[in-house]
């Protein structure tokens, strides 16, 4: 007789339950260094309950599924000149942002989860965070994969590994992982699997990659779409953990608030670049990245919070602000980086009449008042052979290490905002009252910050001698991998493909 | 009630399983953006194993939708004959 066919229940609680075992010889705190020290209380890990209960067998299966797909298309596309079908060069521009910022992110993420995957208690969360280790990992290695294509054709992707220790811009994602990950291993759980996968990649790897199809990028919207329905299961994990850990006894409540409200911060102010992004490198616009945001923020946010009122979990106190922001942000990245491309890894450019007439209509609050008319001079100054730029570093702030370009958008958007405290004799400056509050909590953690532009005074970046001396410090190819794009070799050779003159 | 919120790529498959949703769920609301279907909800949204089958005219597995999912809102509750993401409030 055959024995009777598990159902997914049981062989999940099989999977889970019965491979673990009991320490007789050894002391479990031993085992687990790291489960009591930040405070949080876990009275009983057989709580944990993993709604996607994904046995082994089915992660093997559905993981080899999506690569065999994926690395199909990848073929396919590089064998039939995929680069030649996106809408505009320009484009291009964004994914080299993607790899050089984005991408060495999934690293860190693969080494944070391998961490917790063998630091929490329980067998559940120890598995899910195994393979979301896991997925981590693929997500990197099919990223490059991807970019290598256009590696061969763009300038700007060849040194994405180099500079992630060492570009400005660059270290603000970096400084953001090394945060999580010098973290514990609850900490780290709410704030990657949590605030950054639950709540914000969403805005990242969905309405984007969208736009990535839309503007004719193959490659990339296939590996976003692939590395986004691992997401699915991260989310879920991510929601696991919270819940878990306010179920788990009532001390934990404030620790997991307060932890939201530090990583939810420094996850949104990251994803400034994506804002930027979305409304100003798709040449193709899909959605605007204030409609992205109240759909995939306010809404699907809101729902989430309103959920977590009955364990006492509110919404961080700085949402009316992040709403405000969210007319604003794009278009101050833009600017900051279009007045700073002598030191960027990507081109970039005026905006054309057209998108500006579409910045106009999709923000009509804030683009005709404070940002159009700033293109207006750009373009005058360009054409008078006068393009600006900033020779000056720029202040950035000692906490998420973005220069300080946020204004008041509550009272005066035209006013910078500036906060600084002292610590130790000594003075420290913020982009926002959040970023000082974050400090505040460990400054002895954030005064250790690698800011790069304090690095490049101090010398450390190439030596003195000038900004030349950085760029190549950084490996930038000056006026060929960055500056305007009109007139860049990427746009000679774009010319040159596509017979136009 | 909250809206859940369901997406997948756009392909082959997903159109059976997006095609039982609605079948399952008469007032689910569907948005065919580039590359993409999502779908949305007040309070739940359930596939079932059945429907999805009865559409595609053969076998599939709830937890082949990984392949194809990219986001989702809401409590997961899994089995083997359905799939149900919810609010409860």
């Amino acid at each position: 007789m055959s024995a009777k066919k598990l159902n997914l229940k049981d062989k999940y609680r099989l999977l889970t339950r019965d491979l673990d075992w009991d320490f007789s010889y050894e002391d479990r705190k031993d085992a687990f260094p790291f489960e009591e020290f930040e405070g949080i209380k876990i009275t009983d890990w057989d709580k944990w309950e993993d709604p996607f209960r994904l046995t082994m067998d089915a992660y093997w299966k559905y993981q080899a599924e999506k690569e065999k797909k994926l690395y199909a298309i990848y073929d396919a596309f590089s064998q039939n000149n995929g680069h030649l079908n996106v809408s505009d060069a320009r484009y291009v521009n964004a994914i080299k942002i993607f790899l050089t910022a984005v991408s060495p992110g999934e690293l860190a993420a693969h080494s944070g989860f391998a961490f917790t995957g063998r630091q929490m208690g329980g067998i559940g969360a120890r598995i899910a965070a195994q393979m979301q280790s896991i997925d981590e990992l693929r997500h990197i290695q099919t990223q490059i994969h991807a970019m290598s294509h256009y590696n061969k054709f763009f300038d700007g992707f060849d040194e994405f590994s180099h500079m992630h220790d060492r570009v400005w811009y660059i270290s603000v994602v970096k400084s953001f992982f090394d945060d999580a990950r010098s973290a514990g291993p609850f900490e780290f759980m709410v704030a990657i699997g949590f605030s950054f996968e639950y709540v914000l990649t969403n805005l990242l790897f969905v309405p984007f990659m969208s736009g990535a199809a839309y503007n004719g990028d193959m490659a990339t919207v296939t590996f976003g779409f692939s590395a986004q329905s691992d997401e699915a299961r991260h989310m879920t994990l991510g929601l696991e953990i919270i819940k878990f850990l306010l179920e788990q006894h009532e001390d934990n409540v404030p620790i997991v608030q307060k932890w939201i409200d530090k990583w939810l911060w420094r996850g949104y102010r990251i994803l400034t670049v994506v804002a930027m992004m979305m409304d100003y490198m798709l040449p193709q616009k899909v959605m605007s990245w204030k409609e992205a945001w109240e759909l995939y923020f306010e809404q699907a946010g809101g729902a989430l919070f309103k959920d977590l009122e009955r364990y006492g979990i509110k919404m961080p106190d700085y949402t009316d602000l992040i709403k405000a922001e969210k007319e604003h942000l794009s278009h101050q990245a833009w600017w900051t980086f279009y007045t700073n491309s002598q030191a960027t890894a990507f081109h970039t450019w005026i905006p054309s009449d057209e998108e500006l007439d579409w910045l106009s209509e999709k923000y009509p609050e804030s683009f005709d008042k404070y940002y159009r008319p700033r293109w207006e001079l750009a373009k005058e100054m360009a054409e008078k052979g006068e393009r600006y730029y900033n020779e000056g570093l720029p202040q950035l702030c000692q906490t998420c290490q973005i220069p300080m370009i946020y204004t008041d958008v509550q009272n005066d958007p035209r006013d910078i905002v500036y906060r600084s405290t002292k610590y130790q004799g000594e003075r420290f400056h913020f982009c926002s009252d959040q970023c000082q509050h974050i400090f505040e909590n460990e400054p002895e953690k954030y005064v250790h910050a690698w800011l790069p532009v304090h690095q490049i005074f101090q010398g450390n970046c190439g030596g003195p001698g000038g900004l030349e001396k950085v760029m190549d410090y950084y490996k930038l190819d000056v006026g060929k991998a960055n500056m305007d794009y009109v007139g860049s070799p990427d746009e000679e050779r774009w010319k040159n493909w596509k017979g136009v003159a | 009630m909250s809206k859940v919120l369901i997406a997948f790529q756009e392909n082959d498959e997903s159109r059976y399983i997006v095609q039982a949703i609605e079948q399952d769920n008469p007032d689910a609301t569907v948005y065919f953006e580039p590359a993409m279907i999502r779908i949305e909800n007040e309070g739940s949204l359930t596939i079932n194993k059945a429907t999805v089958e009865e559409m595609m005219g053969c076998d599939w597995e709830v937890q082949s939708i990984h392949v194809n999912l990219l986001t989702l809102t809401g409590h997961i509750d899994e089995d083997d004959d359905y799939f149900t993401v919810h609010w409860d409030n």
